[in-house]
């Protein structure tokens, strides 16, 4: 019955009549249309300039950019519909658009980072900078005086605690839910997606009430490492869990049928294949630790003096520090926060380069270093096995090793 | 040199076991060792989680049973005198969430679209890491240019509307008697400002979820619509939005979770006042994280009870949304995987 219709109603491939036609262009540009672009885009210099300039009484840069920005897409409608279709017509100016958006965004966001660089290289020159601390320092002293080394000393050791917390916690919590599993594991990840959630000012006034109004009764650089850690933590363990997920499974069963038991295989198999990801999580996470301040707000106090206890007394971070600068009226004091957010954002783009050598790579697939180390295992491997397998007269004398004793 | 002893011994088998293999798993030590470890890591992780959400219900419940219900709807902050609310700060937090999604929509999706669908080979890896590593950079840096940059060359614009477009009634800018204002001094530090940067951070959160969710769109489809003579925005249109519809909802819902929640950049930005505020280009709004920032450090214990009860209902509001977000998210991509 089945096989019946099928045999009756066969596909029929068409055959090409009169030869195949011209391939479609999906990408790439004629001159024509390239003409259109340049020819919109000098027509709308042309216009809005005249517009600013004589007819009408506009001004100002931004609207200068708005007008020739909206007379460009009407000249470019205009020159691309003498040629081309309704729908060509709207394909173009979709793709104006979107590059609009990009190239808009792209400024913007460089444009933040490049000007925190810029109006901070001036504090940046000076190496006091980096050598002292704000103790003996005064907002009106010249920017030779004074650093922000109590700061940067201060971030250190704050997220050097809360990553000796998170890293472990962390891991093992993504690896619990990844290789444990059980209604628990769901629980314990519904908790973390929730977590994800908190906002860190709310984790900064958590640690404020629970640990500093009761516990130590002082702020301290462990209160403001607390503070970190619970907001570092979700971050950490759910970008370690996706990258645990990535891990193969027939890599899991190969083990398993080796005999391996569950830690063995964690240990030997799924922790080393996606080694690059889980540090790429670590790093990104501590990226974000680093540069959010509202945690820290609360529960690290300010201080100007360089201290290395993070148990007592207030220690300062480098994005606090950069808040406590820029509230001060003196131009020194802003030009020394804009240099903290300099030193800040450099970190960052440290962490987030690193981040970018040693991740990126999908789990399981090696590095050069990584690639020639197996391979020469497994040559290793292999040589021991001929040797095993071949009759010992015949390697014996060609094993220069085994002849020595 | 037993490594000498080349001859290979026959394997001897053991003897077939009586009676069928068991199949019940029988933990190694290692193994039991690591299942306990395991589970501690998690307990000990939910512990943490639960300690702040307990404690944050716990120490807001003082101050929420003397507000009762006009919590929600009182606009003053003063616990010290029992009156008190989040009225006014989570309109303002929501303002500026809603003025963050305006500016960073349209960016986050045409860049999301341009880069799954337009630019290719290494400038697209190049602007997927770059997107990548703006979601890294502080808040704080994005609060400087904000103050230092932005504030004075906005001003201009936000004149210009509230000169233009008067009569909307939130793109007014009134004094207390209902004068129009076009001093410089009276469109600093407003939500319309705050929402900008506050966009701006969101954006590359919002653009790299649209961007997964683009780029899972099936080939089949592309190709056909493609095959069918459509442009590349009418392949766009019809399979690449309709396929990511749960990615730009999600990614979207993802962003406004981050901007509700976004404290020191709105807390140098806006001056705060604790009254509603239609006219968002006008000076003066409040969000419930700059409330927790500024009022902290002078809190009494009942004071600092009433901010409890704020930020839970913040964290509560962030809950909702990022929840909805990940469910469409989720819920987008089996749908999106039933390429066959």
């Amino acid at each position: 019955m089945m096989s019946d219709t099928l045999l009756r109603k066969r596909t029929e491939t068409p055959t090409a009549e009169g030869g195949v036609g011209e391939r479609r262009r999906l990408r790439g540009q004629t001159f024509e249309e390239r003409f259109d672009l340049l020819g919109a885009g000098a027509a709308a210099l042309a216009t809005s300039t005249i517009l600013f300039g004589w007819i009408t009484p506009l001004t100002g840069a931004i609207g200068w950019i708005v007008v020739s920005y909206l007379a460009f897409i009407g000249f470019y409608v205009l020159l691309s519909s003498l040629s081309a279709n309704r729908q060509t017509v709207v394909d173009r100016v979709v793709s104006v658009l979107l590059i609009s958006a990009a190239v808009t965004l792209f400024t913007a966001l460089v444009f933040v980072v490049v000007f925190a660089l810029l109006r901070g290289q001036e504090a940046l020159w000076h190496l006091n900078f980096f050598t002292e601390s704000m103790e003996f320092a005064g907002p009106l002293d010249p920017l030779t005086e004074g650093g922000i080394l109590h700061a940067i000393v201060g971030t250190l050791i704050q997220i050097s605690i809360a990553l000796a917390i998170t890293i472990p916690l962390g891991i093992a919590t993504a690896v619990f839910l990844n290789e444990v599993g059980g209604p628990f594991a769901r629980f314990v990840r519904t908790i973390v997606d929730a977590m994800t959630a908190l906002p860190s000012i709310v984790a900064g006034l958590f640690v404020y009430a629970a640990v500093i109004q009761l516990i130590t009764h002082q702020r301290s650089g462990f209160a403001a490492a607390l503070a970190i850690t619970v907001m570092m933590l979700p971050i950490v363990i759910r970008a370690a869990d996706v990258v645990l997920r990535l891990v193969p499974g027939n890599l899991r069963e190969a083990s398993y049928a080796l005999g391996a038991g569950r830690w063995r295989t964690v240990w030997r198999v799924v922790l080393p294949t996606a080694r690059s990801g889980l540090v790429t999580a670590v790093i990104l996470g501590t990226a974000r630790g680093i540069g959010e301040t509202s945690p820290v707000l609360l529960t690290s106090g300010v201080t100007a003096v360089l201290t290395f206890n993070p148990f007592s007394g207030p220690m300062i971070s480098l994005p606090l520090q950069v808040f406590d600068f820029v509230k001060s009226p003196e131009p020194t004091m802003i030009a020394r926060g804009f240099g903290t957010a300099a030193v800040l954002l450099l970190l960052v783009l440290l962490l987030f380069s690193v981040a970018r050598v040693i991740g990126g790579r999908p789990p399981g697939v090696l590095s050069p270093r990584q690639q020639r180390r197996t391979a020469a295992i497994s040559t290793r491997d292999a040589l021991r096995f001929e040797r095993r397998s071949a009759p010992p007269a015949a390697t014996l004398p060609s094993d220069p090793k085994a002849e020595a004793p | 040199m037993t490594a000498r002893s080349h001859v290979v011994e026959p394997i001897h088998l053991p003897d077939p076991p009586a009676g069928p293999r068991p199949l019940a798993p029988r933990p190694s030590f290692a193994d039991a060792v690591f299942r306990r470890t395991a589970f501690a890591a998690g307990g000990i992780t939910v512990a943490i989680m639960l300690a702040v959400g307990l404690f944050l219900s716990l120490r807001s419940a003082e101050a929420l049973q003397v507000a009762g219900f006009g919590f929600l709807t009182e606009q003053k902050w003063s616990p010290e005198t029992g009156e008190f609310g989040v009225a006014a700060v989570l309109f303002g937090t929501v303002t500026i969430g809603l003025i963050a999604l305006v500016t960073a929509l349209p960016l986050a999706l045409g860049t999301a679209l341009l880069l799954s669908e337009v630019v290719r080979g290494r400038l697209r890896g190049t602007l997927v890491s770059l997107v990548d590593l703006m979601a890294a950079v502080p808040s704080i840096v994005f609060g400087l240019w904000g103050v230092f940059f932005l504030q004075e060359n906005v001003i201009p614009v936000a004149r210009w509307i509230s000169t233009y477009f008067a009569w909307i009634p939130i793109f007014r800018v009134s004094g207390e008697d209902g004068e129009v204002l076009t001093a410089d001094s009276a469109f600093t530090s407003s939500a319309f400002i705050a929402g900008i940067i506050v966009g701006l951070m969101v954006v590359p959160t919002m653009t790299s979820v649209m961007r997964e969710a683009f780029s899972q769109a099936p080939i089949g489809e592309r190709e056909g619509a493609l095959a069918l003579g459509a442009t590349r925005w009418g392949m766009i249109r019809t399979v690449v939005l309709p396929f990511g519809r749960g990615g730009i909802i999600g990614g979207t819902m993802l962003g406004l979770g981050r901007a509700l929640g976004e404290t020191i950049a709105v807390y140098m930005i806006i001056s705060p006042i604790f009254t509603i505020n239609w006219e968002v280009l006008s000076s003066g709004t409040n969000s419930v994280s700059a409330l927790i920032a500024l009022r902290y450090g002078e809190a009494s214990d009942f004071a600092l009870s009433a901010l409890m009860a704020a930020g839970l209902v913040l964290f509560l509001v962030t809950l909702v949304i990022n929840f909805t977000a990940s469910s469409i998210v989720a819920r987008s991509r089996s749908g999106a995987q039933s390429d066959g």
